[in-house]
């Protein structure tokens, strides 16, 4: 479902910002009706443009204050390393994002560590330790914006 | 750093895992009465420590089958490279996050097309011209394996 029009695009940037948005509040500001918004956030979910929710934390609060984004290798290749090294790294509570990448690295992960002393301990007891890594980079998070996209 | 309890713990762990659970079921997963839940929620919102809660959009629903991931090097000889480079990339509709770092990479885009020519259209027209770029990386997505922005609490 690619033929969204612009009040459904406001549908989606409303609700990228606050999920919990109720259907009659976000019709009372794009001007619809309750039932009306209802169905397209409906038509949304079923199209699996809308999916699902993620709850957004106050790292530093909760003493998470470091985040790194790391670029890693495989030192074997094939399918079952893959898997190998798939289902390792997911085990790893620090580890946020797995993402199977094609370029200079194989795998690009999202990691938090409570303090930069911590990060080295996942870095060499988890990181390194999983089975068939080669090179690994690693970036520290100093900022992070969420832009609305081609939504607009 | 906001002191939590083993109950707050309980319950950020469930809503992590589950950020549509009613406040009833989340009281029943985290064996708490629901009016408790509430008061605790309310608690954990009004000290910053639940942010809000997101949509999550899925791009290649929405007709966007290409997501690069672009490592930038920045010209630091220039002393306003980053504001600069910042500034224009927010201008860059396909463009949905923008990071920077301490290490090799300084800036990352992830990019958003909808196909390969989509893609380098992109590339060509709207990231290269961007300022004070010394050498810049693609990562194409092939699968997200995890996405999970969950703490280990």
């Amino acid at each position: 479902m690619t033929d969204l029009d612009e009040t459904d695009r406001q549908i989606l940037r409303a609700l990228a910002r606050d999920a919990r948005a109720s259907a009659g509040k976000l019709g009372r500001q794009l001007g619809l009706s309750q039932p009306a918004t209802w169905r397209r956030i409906r038509r949304l979910e079923e199209a699996g443009i809308l999916a699902g929710r993620r709850l957004r934390l106050n790292h530093a609060a909760l003493g998470f204050g470091v985040t790194v984004f790391l670029g890693v290798k495989l030192a074997t290749k094939g399918r079952v390393s893959l898997e190998d090294f798939e289902r390792a790294v997911t085990a790893i509570p620090e580890v946020q994002v797995v993402q199977h990448v094609l370029g200079l690295y194989d795998y690009r992960l999202r990691v938090v560590a409570r303090d930069l002393p911590d990060f080295e301990r996942v870095l060499r007891r988890r990181i390194m330790a999983l089975p068939g890594v080669g090179e690994v980079e690693a970036n520290v998070l100093l900022s992070e914006e969420r832009l609305s996209g081609p939504l607009g | 750093m906001h002191s939590l309890d083993d109950t707050d713990r309980r319950l950020l762990r469930q809503l992590q895992a589950d950020p549509t659970l009613s406040t009833a079921d989340l009281a029943d997963r985290a064996g708490i009465t629901a009016p408790t839940c509430w008061r605790r929620l309310e608690k954990l919102e009004r000290a910053g420590v639940i942010e809000g809660m997101e949509a999550a959009i899925d791009w290649r629903a929405l007709g966007y089958a290409v997501e690069v991931s672009l490592r930038v090097t920045l010209d630091k000889t220039e002393r306003a490279a980053f504001d600069d480079f910042l500034a224009a990339a927010r201008e860059v509709p396909e463009v949905n996050e923008i990071q920077t770092f301490l290490g090799r990479v300084d800036v990352r885009l992830n990019v958003l097309a909808r196909d390969m020519a989509h893609y380098q259209e992109i590339y060509r027209s709207r990231i290269l011209t961007l300022p004070h770029i010394a050498d810049i990386e693609a990562l194409m997505l092939v699968a997200t394996v995890q996405n999970r922005e969950a703490l280990p609490l």
